[in-house]
C-alpha cells in the first residue's frame, strides 16, 4: 500500500513548529551537546531510508535529532551487538522532529528507523571512537564506581548460583519444605542487581517472568513457576525438576555474562532509581511473590542494591550536589531501619500477608521518599 | 542549579507575569502558532515580549490570576470552571524539611499560576535526569489557576503531639467541627495537616498543578484524599449567570461577590483582633464531601424538588417572586426549604463564601452514581458562620433526605504571599 502523502503546506507548519520546540529543548540541554563543540547527528528517516549525518563520532553524550520526513509513524533504534537496545524512540510522526539523548561507549552498533513501527527496520552501521567528549571526560573517580559496581555485580551473581544450586537440589529430592526455605534466599544476588540482570534481555524472561507478563505461546519458567508449584499446588513433579535444572543453567549464564555487561555511572543512578521503582510497582503491592509472599526480602535486596550503586557514586554525587546527597542519605537510613523491623535474627523477613495496609503505607512512603530524590542522582554524577 | 530556578520563578520587577528567563507554556503555542522558529539564544526576550501585552495569534487569553497579594488567590477571586483540591498528611517530623518544603511550593506556586513550567522545565535540567516539570499542562495558558493553601489542626496537635512546635499558634477559630445530625464521615476523605486548592478553567492545569506539589513534597507530604470538581455551583460574580448543581438547582445567588470589600471584611478575612495574629488577612475554610443520592431525586415530583430549595427549577426565583435575584419574602417558603433556612435573613446576617463544585466519581458499588456536591466556604471565623448555619440546616433541612457528609475537613487559610520571597505559611512558621 502506498504511503499517504501529507501535504507540502502541512508539512511546512508542522516541521516549523517542531524546530521550535527543538531550539526550546536545545536551550535546556545545549550545555552537555555543544561542550565538545560536535552538535547533535542529524537523523533523516522516510518511509524507505534512514540518513545519518555522520556514521563516526566519539563516545560519551550523543544526541540525535531525528527528523521524520516519510508519511508513516516512524521510530529509532540504536543497537549495540545482539540487537541490545541503548536506546529507542517511539512514535514519531510524520513531519515531526525529536531529540533522542543517549550515552554511548566506544564500539560499533546500528542505528535503526522503522517506518510503520514494524520490522527490523532500516539500519545504518554507526562507529563510536573512544576519546574526549564532553561529558566521557575522565574522571577517575567514575571510572572507579563503574569497576567497582561490576565487581559487585559479579560477587552478587557467583554468591547467587551456590544457592540456586541448593535449591534445585531440594527440587530435585523432592523435599518441598526445604525448596520453599530456600526460595527467597536463591533471589537476593538477582535483585540486589536486576538492572544488569536485565540487561542481558533474554534472560531475565526465562528466569523472573510472573504468570501474568507472560506473551502469548510463552513458556513459564523460572522462579515465579516454581514458587506457584512450591505453594499453591504444594507438590513437585518431573517438569518441576526439569524448570529447576534450567534455572540453574540460566543463571550461569548471566553469572558469565556479567563481565561484558554495559554499566556507565548515569546507568547505575539510573538503575538504582529503577530498583525503588520495581519496590513501588510490583513489591508494595504483594504481587512480586504473590504465593510465598517473600516479597519484603526482594525488597531489602533491591534497596540494598540501590543503596551499593549510591554509595559508589556518592564521592561524585555529594560534590556536585551536597543537598541532594545529604537527602539520600537520610533516606537510604530510614528504608533500611523499616526493613530492619521486619528481618528476623536468620535473616529472614516478615511474610508479606502479615503486614498490614497500614504497614504497606508506611513502606510506599519511604520508596517514594527515597525514588523521589534517587531519580536525580543521574544528574548528580553527569554534568558539571 | 537552585539558583537559576530562583531566578525563573522570580517574576518581572512590574510585577506583572512575565518571566525573566525561561520560557512560557503560553509563548511557546503562540510562537510556534505563528509560524517562527526560535533560536535558543533569543528566546528569554520573545518569550517576555510575548508575556507582556497580547498573545499574537494566539487566541486571546483571560489574565492569569496574580498570586501576590494581601490576601491569598482563590477565596474571593471569580470561581473558575475547575477544580482539583488535595487534603495532605505531613509524613515527617522535621520542621526544617517542612518549611523547606512550604518555600519550594510557594516559588512553584508562583511559576505554575503564571503559566510557567516548574524549576528547569519540562525538558529542561539533563537529559538523564526526570524533568522538575511533568508537561502535562505544556501549551495550555495558565487558565487562571489559583493554588490556596490551609493548615489542619492535626498540624498544631496531632493526637497530643506537637510535631512542631506549633501548638500555642492553634487558633481558637480552627475549631474540631462538631458532629453534625446525619453526618456519616469516612476518615479517608477526612482531615488532613495541610490542603491546597487548585482552580482553574482547564482540570488539566489543575490536576498538573497539584501532581507537581504532590512530587516535590515527597517525603515530606503525600495525598491523604483528593476531590476533583467540575460545574462551580456557586459564583462570586453577581454579574454572570448561577450556575447549577446536579439537583439542577440554582444555588448560592447569594454569595458574597468576590469584588465587594465590605461584605468580605465583614465575613470572610480575618480582622486583627480576631484571634491568632498570624492569620490575619487569612480565611478558614471548611470542606464537605456532599454525597446526593440523585437517583431518590431523580424519581422526585417537581413539585417536592422545589419545594426541598423554596425556588422556582428554571427561574431560580424564590416562591412569590419572578426573578431570581429578587428579595424572598422567607415566610412564603416553606419552613423547612433550604434557601429559607440558609439565607442570611433566618441567620441575623450571617454569611459564607462559597465556591462549591460538582462531582462524580463512578459508581458507589451498589448501582449508583457516586456524586454529589464538594462544598468549600471560607470564613471569618467557622465558629460562628458554618457551624452555627450546619448544626440548623442538619438538624431541619427538607434537602437531608437526599444528600449526606460524606467526607469534612477544616483549615486556617493563612493570608497572601505578598513579594517574592515571601512563602506559604510564613506568618505561621516564619
Amino acid at each position: 500500500m502506498p504511503a499517504r502523502r501529507t501535504s507540502a503546506a502541512a508539512f511546512l507548519v508542522l516541521a516549523v513548529a517542531g524546530a521550535a520546540l527543538v531550539g526550546c529543548s536545545k536551550k535546556d540541554s545545549g550545555a552537555s551537546t555543544s561542550a565538545d563543540g560536535s552538535g547533535p547527528v542529524q537523523v533523516t528517516a522516510t518511509d524507505s531510508s534512514c540518513e545519518l549525518s555522520k556514521t563516526t563520532f566519539p563516545a560519551g553524550h550523543v544526541e540525535l535529532a531525528v527528523a521524520n520526513k516519510g508519511g508513516k509513524v516512524t521510530e529509532v533504534y540504536v543497537y549495540a551487538d545482539g540487537d541490545k537496545i541503548v536506546t529507542e524512540r517511539e512514535n514519531i510522526g510524520p513531519g515531526t522532529k525529536v531529540t533522542i539523548n543517549a550515552e554511548i561507549k566506544a564500539g560499533t552498533y546500528e542505528v535503526a528507523c522503522k517506518p510503520g513501527m514494524t520490522g527490523d527496520g532500516i539500519r545504518q552501521k554507526i562507529t563510536v571512537t573512544a576519546g574526549a567528549s564532553a561529558s566521557a571526560k575522565a574522571d577517575d573517580r567514575l571510572t572507579r564506581a563503574v569497576t567497582d559496581y561490576r565487581t559487585y555485580a559479579q560477587e552478587q551473581a557467583d554468591a547467587t548460583i551456590p544457592v540456586v544450586e541448593q535449591f534445585a537440589a531440594a527440587i530435585t529430592a523432592g523435599d518441598v519444605e526445604k525448596a520453599k526455605s530456600l526460595f527467597a534466599a536463591s533471589r537476593v544476588g538477582w535483585e540486589r542487581t536486576e538492572p544488569v540482570a536485565e540487561s542481558f534481555g533474554d534472560i531475565d524472561p526465562k528466569t523472573d517472568t510472573r504468570e501474568d507478563a507472560l506473551e502469548d505461546g510463552q513458556q513459564w519458567t523460572g522462579w515465579h513457576r516454581l514458587e506457584k508449584s512450591l505453594w499453591v499446588d504444594g507438590k513437585i513433579g518431573d517438569e518441576e525438576k526439569t524448570l529447576a535444572a534450567q534455572l540453574v543453567t540460566d543463571l550461569k549464564d548471566w553469572q558469565k555474562r556479567v563481565p561484558g555487561a554495559e554499566i556507565t555511572p548515569t546507568g547505575m543512578a539510573n538503575g538504582a532509581k529503577e530498583l525503588l521503582d520495581e519496590v513501588s510497582k510490583n513489591k508494595i503491592t504483594g504481587e512480586e511473590d504473590r504465593y510465598s509472599h517473600t516479597d519484603l526480602s526482594d525488597f531489602a535486596a533491591n534497596v540494598e542494591g540501590a543503596r551499593q550503586a549510591y554509595e559508589l557514586l556518592k564521592p561524585v554525587a555529594s560534590e556536585n550536589e551536597p543537598e541532594l546527597s545529604k537527602t539520600l542519605d537520610g533516606e537510604f537510613e530510614k528504608i533500611t531501619g523499616l526493613l530492619g523491623k521486619y528481618r528476623a535474627a536468620d535473616g529472614t523477613y516478615t511474610s508479606y500477608d502479615k503486614v498490614t495496609e497500614d504497614e504497606r503505607k508506611t513502606f510506599s512512603d519511604a520508596v517514594n521518599s527515597l525514588g523521589e530524590p534517587l531519580s536525580k542522582l543521574a544528574a548528580a554524577v553527569v554534568v558539571k | 542549579m537552585d539558583a537559576e530556578n530562583e531566578q525563573q520563578a522570580a517574576p518581572a520587577e512590574s510585577g506583572g507575569a512575565a518571566p525573566r528567563a525561561g520560557l512560557s507554556r503560553r509563548a511557546v503555542i503562540g510562537w510556534a502558532g505563528a509560524g517562527v522558529a526560535l533560536g535558543a539564544a533569543a528566546v528569554g526576550t520573545v518569550a517576555a515580549a510575548t508575556m507582556s501585552s497580547e498573545d499574537g495569534a494566539a487566541a486571546p487569553q483571560t489574565p492569569d490570576v496574580p498570586f501576590y497579594g494581601e490576601h491569598q488567590s482563590g477565596i474571593s477571586t471569580p470561581v473558575q470552571d475547575r477544580l482539583h483540591f488535595a487534603a495532605f498528611d505531613v509524613i515527617t517530623d522535621d520542621r526544617d524539611a517542612l518549611v523547606k518544603m512550604l518555600k519550594e511550593w510557594t516559588k512553584a506556586a508562583a511559576s505554575i499560576t503564571g503559566g510557567r513550567e516548574v524549576g528547569g522545565g519540562a525538558v529542561g535540567v539533563v537529559p538523564e535526569s526526570p524533568p522538575d516539570d511533568t508537561g502535562e499542562a505544556l501549551g495550555l495558558p495558565a487558565s487562571r489557576l489559583t493554588l490556596t493553601i490551609g493548615f489542619g489542626r492535626t498540624l498544631f496537635d496531632k493526637d497530643g503531639t506537637d510535631r512542631f512546635g506549633l501548638r500555642a499558634k492553634l487558633p481558637e477559630a480552627l475549631v474540631e467541627l462538631p458532629k453534625f445530625k446525619g453526618d456519616r464521615l469516612e476518615a479517608a476523605r477526612s482531615g488532613g495537616d495541610l490542603c491546597i486548592q487548585a482552580c482553574a478553567d482547564d482540570p488539566q492545569v489543575a490536576v498538573h498543578a497539584i501532581r507537581n506539589l504532590a512530587r516535590i513534597g515527597m517525603g515530606v507530604v503525600n495525598v491523604r484524599w483528593s476531590q476533583l470538581g467540575f460545574g462551580k455551583t456557586s459564583s462570586t460574580t453577581p454579574d454572570s449567570q448561577t450556575p447549577r448543581n446536579l439537583m439542577g438547582f440554582k444555588d448560592g445567588t447569594h454569595n458574597i461577590a468576590g469584588t465587594d470589600a465590605d461584605a468580605l471584611g465583614k465575613h470572610v478575612w480575618v480582622a486583627p483582633g480576631d484571634g491568632a495574629d498570624w492569620m490575619t488577612g487569612g480565611s478558614y475554610l471548611v470542606a464537605r464531601r456532599i454525597r446526593m443520592t440523585i437517583e431518590t431525586w431523580d424519581r422526585a415530583s417537581l413539585k417536592d424538588q422545589e419545594d426541598t430549595f423554596g425556588r422556582t427549577k428554571i427561574e431560580g426565583a424564590p416562591y412569590g417572586k419572578q426573578k431570581e435575584r429578587d428579595t424572598p419574602d422567607l415566610s412564603a417558603l416553606p419552613a423547612d426549604s433550604h434557601v429559607r433556612l440558609a439565607h442570611p435573613d433566618s441567620n441575623d446576617g450571617l454569611m459564607i463564601l462559597r465556591r462549591g463544585y460538582s462531582f462524580t466519581d463512578g459508581t458507589d458499588g451498589l448501582g449508583r452514581l457516586d456524586a454529589g456536591l464538594f462544598f468549600l466556604a471560607y470564613q471569618r471565623d467557622t465558629r460562628k458562620a458554618f457551624v452555627p448555619l450546619q448544626t440548623k440546616l442538619a438538624a431541619n433541612d427538607k434537602l437531608n433526605e437526599y444528600i449526606t457528609h460524606v467526607g469534612s475537613a477544616h483549615f486556617a487559610c493563612p493570608p497572601g504571599v505578598r513579594k517574592p520571597g515571601e512563602w506559604w505559611g510564613q506568618s505561621l512558621f516564619g
